[in-house]
């Protein structure tokens, strides 16, 4: 899955603006889509304004940690492929039937097939974090007879992390639309 | 690489002085959209269109056509960095008259213009600052050798030069109440000249430190010609706000009572306990004062505030004629107008009353991050 893999650490300590922005638009530019990045800066603006840059240029702003002074914000190169792409999976459930499935109380495994910084950030309380691109080598962390949604930002990693469940021989595997970016339920975070 | 000709720096104090002349200017502002609705440089002939600089990353060709040919132009960002970055290529495409701000909106906020509000009857002069970018006044009398000031800001260095170069010693610095919106610099300033900081008691509960009581029925003498300065205690905007009559002449109102509107009673979460005081102040209080005083209040709000040379007064009987704050027959009205729909609080005031209480020793950096933006004290714009 070479869709979605490395991260990228960019270290933009010390820096003021507008260099920030430019460093992590030029990394940004030589990252493949679906990418994460993380900018280090100690410049205080540059949390608005990377917030701003990713709006105006579609990247998606995933959030922003502080430590020790220092600002690590993360950011997911757009990859215009996913809204595109076809989606191909049958069993698909929307965001609202899933959460009046949680609110009945049924059991029901959620799987989360985005990034590790996306799932940090803001997540449905108790969803199980595989990345799309870890999950052929973590099937057998899973049981093939449970009922699996899969959920990530806009329904295509699901719809891809679907069709391979299917194909690996689970029986029960529903694909979350459109997933976390419109999802109104209740969420949690690191 | 060498600079293009075109491109010139411009200062907080010129670009002050041309905002008080009513001169054109273009200004880019290249901040984030955030930052520029919150506040932004304004003047009676200045246009400003705000495209923030991570939109010219690639370069301004784009934006090009949105910047006049022929007028002055003023690029603005929050430090300066910004700013230089898109001004430099503005002035590559070929433009003229191009400039940046020097230090950015944090010079902006920073500036302090001293203006001349008038003589004293026996000698001494009475002085404004003007905090342009922030819209925050503060105020020395100058007497004899000797100085007090009035509501300082933070900057306290160019306020002691200016008694300096004027040949007086502080020897007062008064707060007429504990302020929420700017960190105020009396107290420093009196440590550093040796001189007395005054503060309403009833604002000074928590403070950390001592100082003397700024209470009604104590005169305080600026010079030999004995400048009275007397305190009247008007609270509403503060349970301590305290006015101050100087010369028997100006009525310096600190956030009560403003040119275009009133103080606001929240910033210090007590707003439905201060009502009744602070229409009490406005209504009663000021209304038995003498009509011919010159009102000096402790900000403005709008940029049509500023008068001749950038003056920010008017004459108490003129207040009562025009200020919608004053003109509010019913109580329920004015209950309502004080409490509801206010403007956004100041940015960071819990933070910057706890610092003028001693309680908080934030960096210089931080203070001035915590400045950032306009006093927002008043209750209205209008």
């Amino acid at each position: 899955m070479p869709l979605i893999k490395a991260d990228q650490s960019l270290d933009c300590k010390g820096l003021a603006c507008p260099m920030p922005i430019v460093k992590t638009k030029k990394a940004m530019d030589q990252l493949e889509a679906g990418q994460v990045i993380e900018v280090q800066a100690t410049d205080k603006g540059s949390l608005a304004d990377l917030k701003g840059w990713a709006k105006n240029t579609g990247h998606q702003y995933l959030g922003t940690i502080e430590e020790d002074n220092v600002l690590k914000h993360y950011l997911r190169k757009a990859s215009p492929d996913e809204i595109k792409e076809q989606k191909k999976y049958m069993h698909v459930i929307t965001n609202e039937e899933l959460e009046k499935k949680l609110v009945s109380d049924e059991i029901a495994i959620i799987l989360d097939v985005r990034e590790p910084a996306e799932y940090a950030f803001n997540r449905i309380q108790g969803a199980f974090s595989v990345p799309l691109g870890e999950l052929e080598n973590r099937l057998y962390e899973l049981n093939p007879e449970d009922s699996i949604y899969v959920i990530c930002r806009t329904g295509a990693r699901s719809d891809m992390a679907c069709q391979l469940l299917a194909a690996k021989g689970f029986k029960d595997v529903h694909n979350v639309e459109p997933g976390m970016s419109t999802w109104s339920g209740p969420t949690e975070s690191n | 690489m060498e600079a293009t000709n075109a491109l010139s720096v411009m200062t907080a104090a010129e670009l002050t002085r041309l905002v008080l002349a009513k001169e054109e200017l273009f200004i880019l502002d290249v901040r984030n959209e955030s930052d520029f609705k919150d506040w932004k440089i304004e003047g009676e002939r200045i246009d400003v269109i705000n495209i923030p600089y991570f939109e010219l990353l690639d370069g301004v060709d784009p934006v090009l056509d949105q910047i006049p040919d022929g007028k002055k132009i003023l690029v603005v960002c929050a430090k300066e960095g910004s700013s230089k970055f898109v001004a430099e290529q503005i002035a590559q495409a070929g433009r003229g008259n191009v400039h940046y701000l020097e230090g950015g909106m944090k010079s902006w906020s920073e500036h302090l213009e001293p203006v001349k509000i008038g003589d004293l009857k026996n000698g001494g002069s009475l002085y404004q600052f003007v905090r342009i970018g922030k819209g925050c006044l503060s105020y020395m009398v100058v007497s004899d050798g000797e100085a007090a000031v009035v509501d300082t800001a933070r900057m306290a260095d160019v306020v002691e030069e200016f008694a300096k170069s004027h040949g007086a010693t502080i020897k007062h610095t008064l707060d007429t109440h504990l302020h929420a919106d700017h960190i105020s610099g009396g107290r420093k300033l009196a440590e550093k000249t040796g001189g007395t900081y005054w503060l309403p008691p009833k604002d000074a509960d928590e403070v950390t430190f001592s100082y003397d009581k700024l209470e009604e029925g104590q005169d305080i003498i600026v010079g030999n010609t004995t400048i009275r300065i007397e305190p009247v205690y008007s609270p509403g905007h503060t349970i301590g706000s305290t006015s101050l009559i100087v010369d028997e002449q100006f009525l310096l109102t600190g956030d009560i009572l403003f040119i275009e509107s009133i103080g606001r009673p929240d910033l210090a979460g007590k707003a439905e306990d201060w009502i009744d005081d602070l229409r009490e102040t406005l209504y009663n209080r000021y209304r038995g004062l003498t009509q011919d005083l010159i009102v000096l209040p402790a900000h403005f709000g709008k940029i049509s505030e500023l008068g001749e040379g950038g003056k920010v007064m008017a004459k108490l009987s003129e207040l009562y004629d025009k200020n919608p704050g004053l003109n509010i027959q019913e109580e329920a009205a004015f209950r309502r107008i004080v409490t509801e729909n206010l403007p956004p609080q100041p940015n960071a005031y819990q933070e910057i009353r706890q610092t003028n209480m001693g309680k908080m020793t934030p960096s210089e950096e931080e203070q001035r991050e915590m400045e950032i933006g306009p006093n927002r004290c008043a209750v209205h714009d209008k």
